[in-house]
């Protein structure tokens, strides 16, 4: 399966099939995070349920503290 | 200087104009934080005519931070000139036009809410989120609009508050990072600091020259050396039971109390102690502490440092304390009690 993240092209095993599968595979499980999947912005209650599919984009940014 | 040509390419830009640059002129903008992005902010503003700029910032000028923060020279660090003053004095000379008043201090609930019916906007340039909590009760409370503005490394971030319109960081709080977690060891370089003073700026100038409908309305997020570019539009996680902006609102983070606080300084090895009374007489200090041949003292008309064996700390004139060389809270009110009585 082909996602791209953040405008990255990655090519990834089919068991990875939800969004949490795919925080895990990444190693940002545990991470504060916001995602966007194709254009739009996921609840954190809602990762385990959102499916992934072979093109999907997704965008995954974490909030930094400095200044 | 007559300032009669001063403005002229902003206001030959036609979403500024003429009209726009006079509505710049009459705006109150508040900077929390003197830093990287402080310095950044700070310096755009008043270049571009700001009526009055205030600073809060709590820290004094070191060399690590001559890398980045555009406003401090080296004889800053080398007098320890508190940020404030040190941006106050180059912002003068930089657009002696531009009123800027400078308050070195921790930036409180109190000193937030006295401030806050006169000021416009608040940008946000500080480096946790404890203040940035604070900041955003504020905001919604008095309803002034602030910029979230953060980096590290070489990856930025920046959002931009509407009270009533956008969500607000307190409906984030689920996707932020627990309270402390942000200290980190792996730097920042200089360029994405002027990016996201880029990216706020223009949002201030937008706001404050009448130009809302050109607001962004996105969470952005880059990182530079990666070359990554994120914009999302987050609408959907404003909370309607959100305790900062909804109409069950309790403003949790203003009734924070007013006794002692420690709070651990991002990847400084240093903790500052703001005690419960403010106010410190420096020279009475100084004056008691002389007769310890053990300690070095050296002082500005700001603040008063005082070096041990294994410590060094930073006495300011409304009470608080850096104790840089230790990150355990207890450690450093253990010091701030040895010197402080």
């Amino acid at each position: 399966m082909n996602l791209v993240i953040n405008g990255n092209s990655m090519e990834l095993g089919d068991e990875v099939s939800s969004v949490t599968m795919l925080l895990e595979h990444l190693g940002l499980a545990e991470k504060p995070l916001i995602i966007e999947h194709n254009q739009d912005i996921l609840q954190k209650e809602h990762y385990r349920q959102v499916m992934l599919e072979n093109g999907d984009t997704l965008e995954i940014v974490h909030f930094v503290g400095g200044g | 200087m007559s300032g009669t040509n001063r403005y002229h390419r902003q206001t030959l830009f036609e979403p500024i104009g003429e009209t726009g640059q006079d509505r710049l002129m009459e705006s109150h903008v508040l900077i929390v934080g003197a830093g990287a992005l402080g310095s950044g902010s700070a310096e755009a503003l008043v270049r571009a005519g700001i009526g009055k700029l205030t600073l809060i910032d709590r820290d004094y000028v070191e060399e690590s931070n001559l890398q980045r923060q555009q406003l401090f020279s080296e004889q800053d660090a080398y007098e320890k000139l508190p940020k404030a003053i040190g941006a106050k004095n180059r912002l003068n000379d930089i657009n002696s036009m531009v009123e800027v008043e400078a308050i070195i201090a921790d930036a409180g609930a109190d000193l937030l809410s006295e401030l806050a019916p006169a000021i416009d906007l608040i940008i946000d340039a500080t480096d946790n989120f404890d203040i940035r909590m604070l900041v955003n009760d504020i905001s919604q409370k008095f309803e002034v609009p602030w910029i979230y503005g953060a980096c590290v490394a070489s990856y930025g971030m920046t959002f931009t508050i509407i009270p009533g319109q956008t969500p607000c960081l307190q409906c984030l709080q689920g996707y932020l990072p627990a309270s402390g977690a942000t200290c980190d060891s792996v730097g920042v370089i200089q360029p994405v600091v002027q990016h996201v003073v880029s990216y706020q700026v223009t949002e201030a100038m937008k706001l404050l020259t009448g130009n809302r409908a050109q607001i962004s309305g996105k969470l952005i997020a880059f990182d530079l050396w990666k070359n990554e570019h994120m914009e999302m539009e987050i609408e959907k996680l404003k909370k309607p039971d959100c305790s900062s902006c909804s109409e069950n609102r309790i403003y949790a983070h203003l009734s924070y109390g007013n006794q002692m606080k420690t709070t651990v300084m991002c990847g400084r090895d240093t903790v500052q102690i703001r005690p419960q009374h403010g106010i410190a007489n420096l020279s009475k200090v100084a004056e008691n502490l002389r007769s310890n041949k053990n300690l070095q003292l050296s002082w500005n008309p700001y603040l008063l440092s005082i070096q041990d064996e294994n410590f060094r700390i930073v006495l300011f004139k409304d009470g608080r304390a850096l104790i840089h060389g230790t990150m355990d809270e207890m450690e450093a009110k253990n010091v701030y009690y040895r010197y402080m009585g």
